[in-house]
């Protein structure tokens, strides 16, 4: 498996991604093309889950658009991921937060992990 | 057409240029040694014998090491024959990964994994009875017909029917090198190829 990693690190994007884990809220900052014309938008929300390793680890995160849920998917190795910033530790208990989507209002908070 | 061996070691996927994520595989591509250079005049035909992979001398033959002792080298577990090398080549000249040039073609192959005795559908691709229902009890994948009847009164040669899938030797063409690494003697080819990992192929340019 060595050999896999080193053919994996070959086309790394060289986007530093600090470590997160389900419960922190991250901005994602990503490339969008519109046309010919391409730039930056920031999506803000808490990590679900963090799913697979190596090359194909990406991570789910859940905004509140209004009173809608958004969910979208991030290949961490993606090209289209200019940064990704850490805003906040939360401290939940488990590493896949499905119960999450079902919490509406006050209940829909997580506790600020204390470093 | 000029190669060389390799070992899969296994499949990824990674992002291109255009941000689509590709699937891969990683081949361990060489280096090789030469341990053989047939010529028209001694052979019949020109061809060069390439050999790869260290093996232990104690699981070689007597007349195998002399065979590699001649070429100068320890004994390496595989051997292949290429032809059309467009260089010359001495007993114990190694050939690298380098011969190999990124956004080039290969054909690469392998000996396909062994999948057991397997009915038709999977074997040859029939499409099986297609519907649960009308009188189908439980031949949801039968072959169906083997053929007419009283003429000609028997099954024609090559039908093909269920039997033991898998373990051929296959050649997938033209698949494209999406990376050469040459430090680890690495390739990175587009899609999948052959066998099981840490299985030998033949990349051919």
């Amino acid at each position: 498996m060595n050999l896999m990693k080193v053919a994996e690190e070959a086309f790394n994007t060289g986007v530093e991604v600090p470590e997160f884990g389900a419960g922190d809220t991250v901005s994602v900052h990503y490339k969008i093309k519109e046309g010919t014309k391409e730039r930056v938008q920031v999506f803000r929300g808490v990590v679900i889950q963090v799913k697979g390793s190596g090359a194909g680890k990406r991570f789910t995160v859940r905004k509140m658009s209004g009173n809608v849920g958004v969910e979208r998917i991030f290949p961490i190795n993606s090209p289209f991921i200019e940064k990704v910033e850490l805003n906040r530790r939360g401290k939940v208990r488990r590493a896949r937060i499905y119960y999450f989507r079902d919490l509406t209002g006050k209940k829909a908070r997580i506790k600020e992990k204390r470093v | 057409m000029p190669g060389l061996i390799g070992k899969k070691i296994g499949m990824t996927s990674v992002f291109s240029a255009e941000g689509k994520n590709v699937p891969c595989t990683v081949i361990e591509a060489g280096p090789c040694v030469v341990t053989q250079v047939k010529t028209a005049e001694t052979d019949g035909y020109a061809a060069v014998q390439l050999a790869f992979d260290e093996k232990r001398e104690k699981s070689t033959t007597k007349p195998q090491q002399g065979h590699f002792q001649k070429a100068g080298t320890t004994p390496k577990a595989k051997l292949v024959e290429f032809k059309d090398f467009e260089n010359e080549f001495k007993l114990g000249d190694v050939v690298s990964v380098d011969i190999i040039e990124e956004d080039t073609f290969v054909d690469v192959t392998g000996l396909s994994k062994g999948k057991g005795f397997q009915g038709v559908v999977k074997r040859h691709g029939f499409g099986g009875v297609g519907g649960q229902t009308h009188g189908q009890h439980n031949r949801g994948r039968a072959p169906g017909s083997l053929g007419a009847s009283s003429f000609p009164s028997r099954v024609f040669k090559g039908m093909r029917m269920a039997g033991r899938t898998g373990g051929d030797r296959v050649k997938v063409e033209n698949l494209r090198v999406l990376k050469v690494i040459p430090e680890n003697n690495l390739i990175l080819v587009k899609g999948s190829v052959p066998g099981a990992n840490g299985s030998y192929l033949i990349i051919e340019m």
